[in-house]
Protein backbone atom coordinates (compact mmCIF):
# COMPACT_ATOMS: atom_id res chain seq x y z
CA UNK A 1 0.00 0.00 0.00
CA UNK A 2 1.27 3.62 -1.24
CA UNK A 3 1.35 5.80 2.18
CA UNK A 4 -0.05 9.12 1.33
CA UNK A 5 -1.18 12.36 3.42
CA UNK A 6 -4.33 10.67 3.14
CA UNK A 7 -3.74 7.50 4.82
CA UNK A 8 -2.09 9.26 7.41
CA UNK A 9 -4.95 11.69 8.03
CA UNK A 10 -7.42 8.69 8.72
CA UNK A 11 -5.24 7.32 11.00
CA UNK A 12 -4.46 10.12 12.99
CA UNK A 13 -8.46 11.08 12.71
CA UNK A 14 -9.06 6.72 14.36
CA UNK A 15 -6.34 7.25 17.00
CA UNK A 16 -8.06 11.13 18.27
CA UNK A 17 -11.40 9.14 18.00
CA UNK A 18 -10.42 5.91 20.31
CA UNK A 19 -8.48 8.03 22.30
CA UNK A 20 -10.87 10.47 23.63
CA UNK A 21 -13.77 7.72 23.86
CA UNK A 22 -11.42 5.44 25.74
CA UNK A 23 -10.29 8.01 28.64
CA UNK A 24 -13.44 9.03 29.01
CA UNK A 25 -15.48 5.79 29.73
CA UNK A 26 -12.73 5.05 31.92
CA UNK A 27 -13.13 8.53 33.70
CA UNK A 28 -16.72 8.03 33.86
CA UNK A 29 -15.83 3.93 35.33
CA UNK A 30 -14.27 5.63 37.88
CA UNK A 31 -15.89 8.98 38.78
CA UNK A 32 -19.34 7.10 39.33
CA UNK A 33 -17.23 4.64 41.61
CA UNK A 34 -15.74 7.49 43.18
CA UNK A 35 -19.11 9.07 43.82
CA UNK A 36 -20.34 5.72 45.47
CA UNK A 37 -17.13 5.27 47.90
CA UNK A 38 -16.11 9.07 48.83
CA UNK A 39 -19.60 10.56 47.95
CA UNK A 40 -19.89 11.30 51.97
CA UNK A 41 -16.42 13.22 52.50
CA UNK A 42 -16.15 17.17 52.46
CA UNK A 43 -14.95 18.09 49.14
CA UNK A 44 -11.25 19.92 50.03
CA UNK A 45 -11.03 22.05 47.04
CA UNK A 46 -10.33 25.00 48.43
CA UNK A 47 -7.09 24.83 49.27
CA UNK A 48 -4.67 23.94 47.32
CA UNK A 49 -2.24 21.03 48.62
CA UNK A 50 -1.68 18.97 45.52
CA UNK A 51 -2.94 15.58 44.44
CA UNK A 52 -2.13 13.03 46.51
CA UNK A 53 1.46 11.87 45.68
CA UNK A 54 0.36 8.47 43.95
CA UNK A 55 -2.16 10.34 41.58
CA UNK A 56 0.84 12.18 39.90
CA UNK A 57 2.94 9.27 38.45
CA UNK A 58 2.49 6.05 36.18
CA UNK A 59 3.68 3.55 38.70
CA UNK A 60 1.22 5.55 41.67
CA UNK A 61 -1.48 5.10 39.29
CA UNK A 62 -0.67 1.60 38.34
CA UNK A 63 -0.41 0.54 41.92
CA UNK A 64 -3.66 2.27 42.54
CA UNK A 65 -5.82 0.50 39.93
CA UNK A 66 -4.79 -2.88 41.13
CA UNK A 67 -6.01 -1.51 44.25
CA UNK A 68 -9.37 -0.71 42.95
CA UNK A 69 -9.06 2.88 44.24
CA UNK A 70 -11.57 4.94 42.40
CA UNK A 71 -8.76 8.24 42.41
CA UNK A 72 -6.68 6.21 40.54
CA UNK A 73 -8.75 4.89 37.84
CA UNK A 74 -10.23 8.42 37.45
CA UNK A 75 -6.28 9.66 37.09
CA UNK A 76 -5.69 6.56 34.35
CA UNK A 77 -8.45 7.53 32.08
CA UNK A 78 -6.57 11.20 31.98
CA UNK A 79 -3.40 10.00 31.20
CA UNK A 80 -4.67 7.93 28.38
CA UNK A 81 -6.01 11.19 27.16
CA UNK A 82 -3.25 13.00 27.99
CA UNK A 83 -0.92 10.34 25.93
CA UNK A 84 -3.63 10.65 22.92
CA UNK A 85 -2.19 13.16 20.95
CA UNK A 86 1.16 12.10 22.16
CA UNK A 87 0.58 8.38 20.43
CA UNK A 88 -1.25 10.81 17.50
CA UNK A 89 2.73 12.01 16.86
CA UNK A 90 3.94 9.00 17.21
CA UNK A 91 1.65 7.63 14.07
CA UNK A 92 2.44 10.52 11.98
CA UNK A 93 6.41 10.02 12.51
CA UNK A 94 5.92 6.59 11.00
CA UNK A 95 3.05 7.72 8.50
CA UNK A 96 6.16 10.33 7.17
CA UNK A 97 8.93 7.80 7.82
CA UNK A 98 7.04 5.15 5.40
CA UNK A 99 5.99 8.62 2.63
CA UNK A 100 9.96 9.23 2.69
CA UNK A 101 9.65 12.92 3.70
CA UNK A 102 13.26 12.85 5.57
CA UNK A 103 11.65 17.12 6.46
CA UNK A 104 8.50 15.97 8.19
CA UNK A 105 10.43 13.12 9.86
CA UNK A 106 13.03 15.71 11.43
CA UNK A 107 9.89 17.99 12.17
CA UNK A 108 7.69 15.40 13.88
CA UNK A 109 10.69 13.51 16.12
CA UNK A 110 11.21 17.06 17.75
CA UNK A 111 7.70 17.53 18.65
CA UNK A 112 7.78 13.90 19.85
CA UNK A 113 10.74 14.30 21.49
CA UNK A 114 10.01 17.77 23.38
CA UNK A 115 6.26 15.65 24.02
CA UNK A 116 8.12 12.91 25.74
CA UNK A 117 10.85 15.15 27.40
CA UNK A 118 8.42 16.93 29.25
CA UNK A 119 6.60 13.24 30.03
CA UNK A 120 9.52 11.39 31.62
CA UNK A 121 11.26 15.01 33.31
CA UNK A 122 7.66 15.49 35.14
CA UNK A 123 7.62 11.92 36.15
CA UNK A 124 11.13 11.44 37.75
CA UNK A 125 11.31 15.37 39.09
CA UNK A 126 7.96 16.37 39.80
CA UNK B 1 -19.42 20.36 50.88
CA UNK B 2 -19.84 16.71 50.54
CA UNK B 3 -18.41 15.40 47.48
CA UNK B 4 -21.97 14.15 46.40
CA UNK B 5 -23.12 17.44 46.17
CA UNK B 6 -19.90 18.95 44.76
CA UNK B 7 -19.06 16.91 42.00
CA UNK B 8 -22.74 17.64 40.45
CA UNK B 9 -22.42 21.22 40.81
CA UNK B 10 -19.13 21.01 38.82
CA UNK B 11 -20.70 18.80 36.28
CA UNK B 12 -23.27 20.88 35.21
CA UNK B 13 -21.07 24.35 35.29
CA UNK B 14 -18.74 22.86 33.08
CA UNK B 15 -21.03 21.65 30.68
CA UNK B 16 -22.49 25.37 30.68
CA UNK B 17 -19.26 26.21 30.30
CA UNK B 18 -18.07 23.80 27.30
CA UNK B 19 -21.64 24.47 25.63
CA UNK B 20 -20.81 28.19 25.97
CA UNK B 21 -17.26 28.00 25.14
CA UNK B 22 -18.28 25.83 21.80
CA UNK B 23 -21.02 28.47 20.76
CA UNK B 24 -18.70 31.04 21.12
CA UNK B 25 -16.04 29.76 19.69
CA UNK B 26 -14.02 31.05 22.52
CA UNK B 27 -13.42 26.84 23.89
CA UNK B 28 -14.39 25.56 26.98
CA UNK B 29 -11.16 25.59 28.96
CA UNK B 30 -10.85 29.49 28.89
CA UNK B 31 -14.55 29.62 30.08
CA UNK B 32 -14.44 27.07 32.81
CA UNK B 33 -11.22 28.18 34.67
CA UNK B 34 -12.69 31.21 35.76
CA UNK B 35 -16.27 29.94 36.49
CA UNK B 36 -15.01 27.36 38.87
CA UNK B 37 -12.46 30.10 40.58
CA UNK B 38 -14.96 33.06 41.09
CA UNK B 39 -18.38 31.00 41.32
CA UNK B 40 -17.84 27.70 43.52
CA UNK B 41 -13.84 28.92 45.13
CA UNK B 42 -12.26 26.24 43.74
CA UNK B 43 -7.84 26.81 44.18
CA UNK B 44 -7.25 28.51 40.23
CA UNK B 45 -3.93 25.75 40.13
CA UNK B 46 -6.63 22.85 40.49
CA UNK B 47 -8.76 24.66 38.07
CA UNK B 48 -6.51 24.99 35.58
CA UNK B 49 -5.10 21.47 35.36
CA UNK B 50 -8.55 20.62 35.15
CA UNK B 51 -9.41 22.52 32.29
CA UNK B 52 -6.09 21.73 30.56
CA UNK B 53 -7.69 18.05 30.24
CA UNK B 54 -11.04 19.14 29.37
CA UNK B 55 -9.14 21.21 26.80
CA UNK B 56 -7.30 17.90 25.32
CA UNK B 57 -10.69 15.88 25.10
CA UNK B 58 -12.49 18.38 22.86
CA UNK B 59 -10.09 19.69 20.57
CA UNK B 60 -8.99 15.73 19.96
CA UNK B 61 -12.82 14.94 19.33
CA UNK B 62 -13.21 18.15 17.61
CA UNK B 63 -9.85 17.09 15.29
CA UNK B 64 -10.83 13.94 14.69
CA UNK B 65 -13.44 15.19 13.04
CA UNK B 66 -12.12 17.78 10.93
CA UNK B 67 -9.00 15.62 10.06
CA UNK B 68 -10.91 13.01 8.57
CA UNK B 69 -12.78 15.42 6.30
CA UNK B 70 -9.83 16.34 5.35
CA UNK B 71 -9.82 20.39 6.59
CA UNK B 72 -7.02 20.00 9.31
CA UNK B 73 -3.34 20.84 6.95
CA UNK B 74 -1.49 18.39 9.44
CA UNK B 75 1.92 19.07 7.84
CA UNK B 76 1.00 23.03 8.46
CA UNK B 77 -0.05 21.40 12.31
CA UNK B 78 3.15 19.54 12.59
CA UNK B 79 5.66 22.22 11.91
CA UNK B 80 4.05 24.76 14.25
CA UNK B 81 3.62 22.50 17.01
CA UNK B 82 7.40 22.88 17.31
CA UNK B 83 6.71 26.40 18.34
CA UNK B 84 3.39 25.58 20.69
CA UNK B 85 5.11 22.79 22.33
CA UNK B 86 8.51 24.35 23.18
CA UNK B 87 6.06 27.32 24.34
CA UNK B 88 3.76 25.11 26.42
CA UNK B 89 6.66 24.09 28.12
CA UNK B 90 8.22 27.40 28.80
CA UNK B 91 4.37 28.33 30.07
CA UNK B 92 4.35 25.60 32.31
CA UNK B 93 7.32 26.33 33.62
CA UNK B 94 6.38 30.10 34.28
CA UNK B 95 2.45 29.46 35.69
CA UNK B 96 3.86 26.72 38.70
CA UNK B 97 6.29 29.82 39.50
CA UNK B 98 4.37 32.64 39.74
CA UNK B 99 2.10 33.95 42.11
CA UNK B 100 -2.25 32.83 41.45
CA UNK B 101 -3.05 36.53 41.79
CA UNK B 102 -0.67 37.18 38.60
CA UNK B 103 -1.91 34.80 37.08
CA UNK B 104 -5.28 35.95 37.39
CA UNK B 105 -5.01 39.03 36.62
CA UNK B 106 -3.03 37.64 33.23
CA UNK B 107 -6.30 35.06 32.75
CA UNK B 108 -8.60 38.17 32.39
CA UNK B 109 -6.34 40.20 30.31
CA UNK B 110 -6.74 37.20 27.74
CA UNK B 111 -10.35 36.31 28.33
CA UNK B 112 -11.14 40.11 27.24
CA UNK B 113 -9.09 39.91 23.99
CA UNK B 114 -11.09 36.64 23.21
CA UNK B 115 -14.32 37.73 24.00
CA UNK B 116 -13.46 40.83 22.17
CA UNK B 117 -12.35 38.90 18.86
CA UNK B 118 -15.21 36.61 18.91
CA UNK B 119 -18.07 39.13 18.84
CA UNK B 120 -16.81 41.07 16.12
CA UNK B 121 -17.74 39.37 12.56
CA UNK B 122 -14.69 38.00 10.11
CA UNK B 123 -12.98 40.66 8.28
CA UNK B 124 -11.20 38.95 4.99
CA UNK B 125 -8.06 41.17 5.12
CA UNK B 126 -6.26 39.46 2.91
CA UNK B 127 -2.99 41.28 1.21
CA UNK B 128 -1.20 40.81 -1.55
CA UNK B 129 2.17 39.08 -0.46
CA UNK B 130 5.12 37.47 -2.19
CA UNK B 131 5.67 33.80 -1.72
CA UNK B 132 6.84 32.56 1.04
CA UNK B 133 10.45 29.87 0.16
CA UNK B 134 9.87 28.09 3.16
CA UNK B 135 5.69 26.86 2.42
CA UNK B 136 7.43 26.00 -0.67
CA UNK B 137 10.10 24.04 0.44
CA UNK B 138 7.96 22.13 3.42
CA UNK B 139 4.88 21.49 0.88
CA UNK B 140 2.56 23.66 3.13
CA UNK B 141 0.27 24.80 0.44
CA UNK B 142 -2.66 22.44 0.04
CA UNK B 143 -6.62 22.71 -0.83
CA UNK B 144 -9.43 21.77 1.30
CA UNK B 145 -13.20 21.06 -0.06
CA UNK B 146 -15.02 24.08 -0.44
CA UNK B 147 -18.70 24.80 -1.18
CA UNK B 148 -17.68 24.70 -4.64
CA UNK B 149 -15.25 22.24 -5.38
CA UNK B 150 -11.85 21.59 -4.21
CA UNK B 151 -9.91 25.06 -3.27
CA UNK B 152 -6.43 24.91 -3.31
CA UNK B 153 -4.66 27.71 -0.67
CA UNK B 154 -1.43 29.89 -0.54
CA UNK B 155 0.88 29.88 2.99
CA UNK B 156 2.29 33.34 3.60
CA UNK B 157 4.48 34.64 6.34
CA UNK B 158 5.17 31.47 7.68
CA UNK B 159 7.79 32.75 10.33
CA UNK B 160 6.06 35.72 11.28
CA UNK B 161 3.19 32.69 12.59
CA UNK B 162 5.72 30.40 13.86
CA UNK B 163 6.41 33.19 16.47
CA UNK B 164 2.81 33.73 17.16
CA UNK B 165 2.65 30.16 17.91
CA UNK B 166 5.35 30.42 20.72
CA UNK B 167 3.61 32.94 22.32
CA UNK B 168 -0.19 30.88 21.76
CA UNK B 169 2.36 27.52 23.52
CA UNK B 170 2.94 29.85 26.19
CA UNK B 171 -0.37 30.85 27.10
CA UNK B 172 -1.75 27.88 26.81
CA UNK B 173 0.60 26.48 29.57
CA UNK B 174 0.29 29.32 31.62
CA UNK B 175 -2.99 29.15 31.89
CA UNK B 176 -4.73 25.81 31.10
CA UNK B 177 -6.15 27.04 28.44
CA UNK B 178 -6.40 25.74 24.13
CA UNK B 179 -5.53 29.95 23.35
CA UNK B 180 -7.44 28.73 20.06
CA UNK B 181 -7.88 32.17 19.29
CA UNK B 182 -4.65 33.40 18.82
CA UNK B 183 -3.84 29.99 17.41
CA UNK B 184 -6.38 31.02 14.46
CA UNK B 185 -5.11 34.90 14.47
CA UNK B 186 -1.62 33.33 13.35
CA UNK B 187 -3.08 31.36 10.78
CA UNK B 188 -5.90 33.16 9.60
CA UNK B 189 -4.48 36.76 9.73
CA UNK B 190 -0.55 36.31 9.63
CA UNK B 191 0.00 33.13 7.33
CA UNK B 192 -3.62 33.98 5.43
CA UNK B 193 -4.78 30.41 5.17
CA UNK B 194 -8.63 29.59 4.94
CA UNK B 195 -11.17 30.71 7.71
CA UNK B 196 -12.11 27.00 7.74
CA UNK B 197 -8.74 25.38 7.35
CA UNK B 198 -7.07 27.83 10.17
CA UNK B 199 -10.07 26.29 12.60
CA UNK B 200 -9.58 22.62 12.09
CA UNK B 201 -5.50 23.24 12.03
CA UNK B 202 -6.02 25.08 15.40
CA UNK B 203 -8.06 22.22 16.95
CA UNK B 204 -5.86 19.75 15.69
CA UNK B 205 -2.64 20.95 17.18
CA UNK B 206 -4.49 22.56 20.92
CA UNK B 207 -4.07 18.73 21.80
CA UNK B 208 -0.50 18.30 21.24
CA UNK B 209 0.28 21.50 22.77
CA UNK B 210 -1.96 20.72 26.21
CA UNK B 211 -0.59 17.38 26.25
CA UNK B 212 3.16 18.76 26.71
CA UNK B 213 2.16 21.34 29.58
CA UNK B 214 -0.29 18.74 31.25
CA UNK B 215 2.31 16.28 31.53
CA UNK B 216 4.04 18.59 33.88
CA UNK B 217 0.88 19.81 35.57
CA UNK B 218 0.03 16.51 36.47
CA UNK B 219 3.09 15.62 37.89
CA UNK B 220 3.10 18.97 40.17
CA UNK B 221 -0.58 17.38 41.10
CA UNK B 222 -2.50 20.03 39.63
CA UNK B 223 -4.62 17.30 37.93
CA UNK B 224 -7.13 16.90 41.26
CA UNK B 225 -8.83 13.24 40.19
CA UNK B 226 -12.11 14.85 42.37
CA UNK B 227 -12.31 17.66 40.15
CA UNK B 228 -10.40 16.89 36.93
CA UNK B 229 -13.28 14.48 36.36
CA UNK B 230 -16.22 16.00 36.40
CA UNK B 231 -15.01 18.88 34.57
CA UNK B 232 -13.24 17.04 31.68
CA UNK B 233 -16.92 15.13 31.76
CA UNK B 234 -18.67 18.18 32.06
CA UNK B 235 -16.68 20.38 29.16
CA UNK B 236 -16.29 17.70 26.81
CA UNK B 237 -20.44 16.72 26.72
CA UNK B 238 -21.34 20.55 26.62
CA UNK B 239 -19.40 21.39 23.84
CA UNK B 240 -20.66 18.03 22.21
CA UNK B 241 -23.89 19.68 22.18
CA UNK B 242 -22.73 23.00 21.64
CA UNK B 243 -21.84 21.93 17.96
CA UNK B 244 -24.58 20.25 17.51
CA UNK B 245 -26.70 23.45 17.85
CA UNK B 246 -24.35 26.10 16.20
CA UNK B 247 -25.59 24.85 12.44
CA UNK B 248 -28.66 26.64 12.19
CA UNK B 249 -28.07 29.03 14.95
CA UNK B 250 -27.79 33.07 14.89
CA UNK B 251 -23.87 32.54 15.47
CA UNK B 252 -22.86 36.66 15.44
CA UNK B 253 -26.04 37.98 17.39
CA UNK B 254 -25.07 34.85 20.83
CA UNK B 255 -21.63 35.65 20.49
CA UNK B 256 -22.35 39.45 20.94
CA UNK B 257 -24.33 38.15 23.63
CA UNK B 258 -22.28 35.72 25.64
CA UNK B 259 -18.98 38.18 24.79
CA UNK B 260 -20.54 40.82 27.20
CA UNK B 261 -20.74 37.84 30.04
CA UNK B 262 -17.26 36.54 29.25
CA UNK B 263 -16.11 40.11 29.26
CA UNK B 264 -17.84 40.99 33.19
CA UNK B 265 -16.20 37.85 34.15
CA UNK B 266 -12.73 38.56 32.78
CA UNK B 267 -13.20 42.08 34.49
CA UNK B 268 -14.11 40.07 37.55
CA UNK B 269 -10.85 37.63 37.26
CA UNK B 270 -8.62 40.96 36.65
CA UNK B 271 -9.83 42.74 39.71
CA UNK B 272 -9.52 39.61 42.02
CA UNK B 273 -6.10 39.64 41.13
CA UNK B 274 -5.67 42.94 41.96
CA UNK B 275 -6.81 43.13 45.39
CA UNK B 276 -4.89 39.24 46.41
CA UNK B 277 -8.25 37.24 46.81
CA UNK B 278 -7.07 34.53 43.71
Amino acid sequence: MKVTDRSIEEMVSVVLRLGVTISGLIVLGGGIYYLISHGREHEPYHVFAGADSMDRTLPGILHGVLARRSRSIIQLGLLTLILTPILRVAFSLVGFALERDRKFVVITSIVLAVLIYSLVNGQLNG
Amino acid sequence: MTIAEFVPIVLVTSFAAGFLGSLTGLGGGVVVTPVLTLSLGVDLRYAIGASLVSVIATSSGAAAAYVRDGLSNIRIGMFLEIATTFGALVGAYLGTHIPTSILSIVFGVILLQAAWQSSHSYKDSRKLLPPDPLAKMLILNGSYQGRQGRKAYQVYRVKLGFCLMFAAGILSGLLGIGSGSLKVIAMDQAMQLPFKVSTATSNFMIGVTAAASASVYLSRGYVNPGIAMPVMLGVLAGSLVGARLLSGAPVLVLRRLFAIVVGVIAIEMIWNGIEGRI
